[in-house]
């Protein structure tokens, strides 16, 4: 058996979801070879063929392929899907964006945000927001699976001594064109990867205030999230997001301030480690998965909790 | 220019989903449900094209069984023109969905299909794709912003590392985020209107649509419950346990 892991990158950098993908893969047995589509990315197939556990890289260049679009980047996968097994991505948004187009072409249903591999054909994914795991058998000959980065360890960045290997194919498609990105400027660690995550909802009630959130963030070198509520107030940008369909977390500690925890929210991050949360309703369903919970007013806690954070000299591992 | 949309009868949003004894699925039983949340944000955004002359006509669609009648209705009464049944029992995948949803292209030749980027009961995220490959047609998925530009449109979509805007040929697929638009109530004469408006009922057999599923459910289980609930009296305590006792910072 052999399966396809097709790399998200931004032709600079691996993502360390698709090392989560990598890692799923194994897990479904056999080779894996990770694609890499994309233009001027050749750092991008150097460091997959470092990754403990791939055996082989394609990298196809072309500049159809730079911006990810799945127009173009689905036809390439399902032009090269005969002879592999599983077809595997991580559910990111370009995982997302480009698996079922090419799931269409096979004529393939995809199994979406797998959180467990039981058997090659067998995959545990959540649905309704994580209030239910269902455990789905594939029937198809070929399994397309996306993959919850939260759910499975990075493989090694380094280890791996993989054959890298150009390949054609690449076309435009001619349907869609790339206009530019607004990407966050964000010194923070990813959302998706750090190990603490301290979120801001409703309660913050402005943009502005995050600033208080980011000041302890800096001090336990911590990642800055949100509840639906906060981006949809205009607080936050929407990568912020965590929730049902916004970004799913799973850090050692994660901190909930002003959030009062509604189901969508909590489908993404009640599997955190540990959860503290902060709000001055008592009442507020957060408390119910929070490890500790404190009731108050979070314009005096914060601050406070900076205070205290700063005095016993917590710093960020 | 004409606008299909898709739209689903799901679980309600606010509903507590229960896992059924025999773990074969999740309990529907007299349960609240509503429109999936992301295709009322479609729907909107339809309507909103047809109220500034851009969309001549939407027409809404859903697959499901006889009471998805309902959510169509909620659709005609937010302003889609007509409506399209497929009456189906029992579960279907997107891949099924989406190969009806082609047929019906077919049929009504629209310049643009609208559909929510997911549907809060699978949440699999996949039905808009699929119907873009299926059918060759460009596609804008996760989309918070819609623009008329050179015949075709321009979309901004909400991705992991913020926005990103790309132009579409048409026909064009768009799945929709939360951040459209906030969805209208529709209103009660608007209600008793749409209970005039025409809804077709089809089947898949007329479709020529095999609906047999791909993947089989082995099993339905809660998910493992945290035993959360625990308080901390101040910020000094809230440290001290995360420091001294969890030792996570």
């Amino acid at each position: 058996m052999a399966i396809l892991v097709y790399a998200d990158h931004n032709n600079a950098e691996l993502s360390t979801a698709t090392l989560n993908a990598v890692t799923a893969a194994n897990e479904m047995g056999g080779d894996v070879t990770v694609l890499v589509a994309g233009d001027g990315c050749d750092a991008v197939a150097a460091a997959a063929a470092k990754v403990a556990g791939v055996s082989k890289v394609l990298v196809a260049q072309d500049a159809a392929l730079k911006d990810h679009l799945a127009e173009n980047v689905a036809p390439l996968i399902a032009g090269m899907a005969s002879g592999y097994s599983h077809i595997v991505a991580p559910a990111t948004t370009n995982g997302k964006n480009i698996m079922p187009r090419a799931a269409a072409l096979l004529d393939i249903q995809q199994v979406s945000d797998i959180t467990e591999v039981v058997s090659p054909d067998t995959f545990v994914r959540p649905i309704y927001a994580g209030n239910a795991m269902a455990t789905v058998q594939s029937t198809d000959a070929i399994k397309m699976v996306t993959v919850r980065s939260t759910s499975f360890d990075p493989a090694a960045e380094e280890g791996g001594s993989a054959a890298v290997e150009a390949v054609g194919g690449a076309a435009d498609a001619g349907l869609s064109s790339f206009e530019g990105a607004a990407l966050s400027d964000n010194e923070r660690p990813e959302l998706t990867t750090a190990r603490v995550v301290i979120s801001g909802g409703r309660g913050m009630q402005s943009g502005d205030n995050f600033a208080m959130l980011e000041e302890v963030a800096d001090l336990l070198g911590a990642a800055v999230g949100a509840s639906r509520a906060a981006v949809d107030a205009g607080y936050v940008p929407n990568d912020y997001q965590v929730g049902q369909t916004g970004k799913v977390v799973a850090p050692e500690l994660y901190i909930a301030v002003g959030i009062s925890g509604a189901i969508q929210h909590l489908a993404g991050m009640k599997d955190s480690k540990v959860i503290a949360c902060i709000n001055k309703d008592e009442e507020a369903p957060i408390f119910q998965v929070a490890d500790l919970g404190l009731v108050a007013d979070l314009f005096e806690a914060v601050p406070a909790l900076k205070a205290e954070l700063e005095k016993q000299g917590i710093q960020a591992r | 220019m004409k606008v299909l949309v898709p739209v689903k009868r799901v679980i309600d949003y606010n509903v507590k989903v229960r896992v059924k004894a025999d773990q074969s699925g999740v309990d529907l039983a007299n349960v609240k449900m509503s429109m999936n949340p992301f295709d009322e944000i479609a729907v909107e955004q339809a309507v909103r094209m047809k109220e500034a002359g851009t969309v001549t006509e939407v027409v809404a669609v859903t697959l499901g069984a006889e009471q998805s009648q309902e959510t169509l209705r909620t659709a005609l009464a937010m302003g889609a023109d007509r409506a399209i049944h497929v009456v189906h029992d029992g579960e279907l995948e997107p891949l099924a969905v989406a190969k009806m949803l082609a047929k019906l292209v077919e049929e009504e030749s629209p310049d643009m299909v609208i559909l929510g980027k997911q549907a809060i009961d699978d949440d699999a995220n996949q039905t808009g794709q699929i119907l873009s490959g299926l059918l060759g047609w460009s596609q804008g998925t996760f989309v918070s912003k819609v623009e008329a530009s050179d015949g075709g449109v321009k979309v901004t979509r909400e991705v992991d590392a913020g926005l990103e805007t790309v132009a579409l040929k048409m026909p064009a697929i768009l799945t929709v985020d939360l951040r459209l638009n906030e969805p209208r109530y529709a209103s009660l004469p608007n209600i008793m209107k749409a209970r005039k408006k025409e809804i077709a009922k089809k089947t898949p057999e007329e479709l020529g649509v095999d609906t047999a599923p791909r993947l089989t459910i082995v099993k339905v289980e809660e998910p493992p419950k945290r035993q959360g609930g625990a308080k901390v009296g101040s910020v000094e305590e809230l440290v001290s346990k995360l420091h001294n006792d969890v030792g996570v910072i």
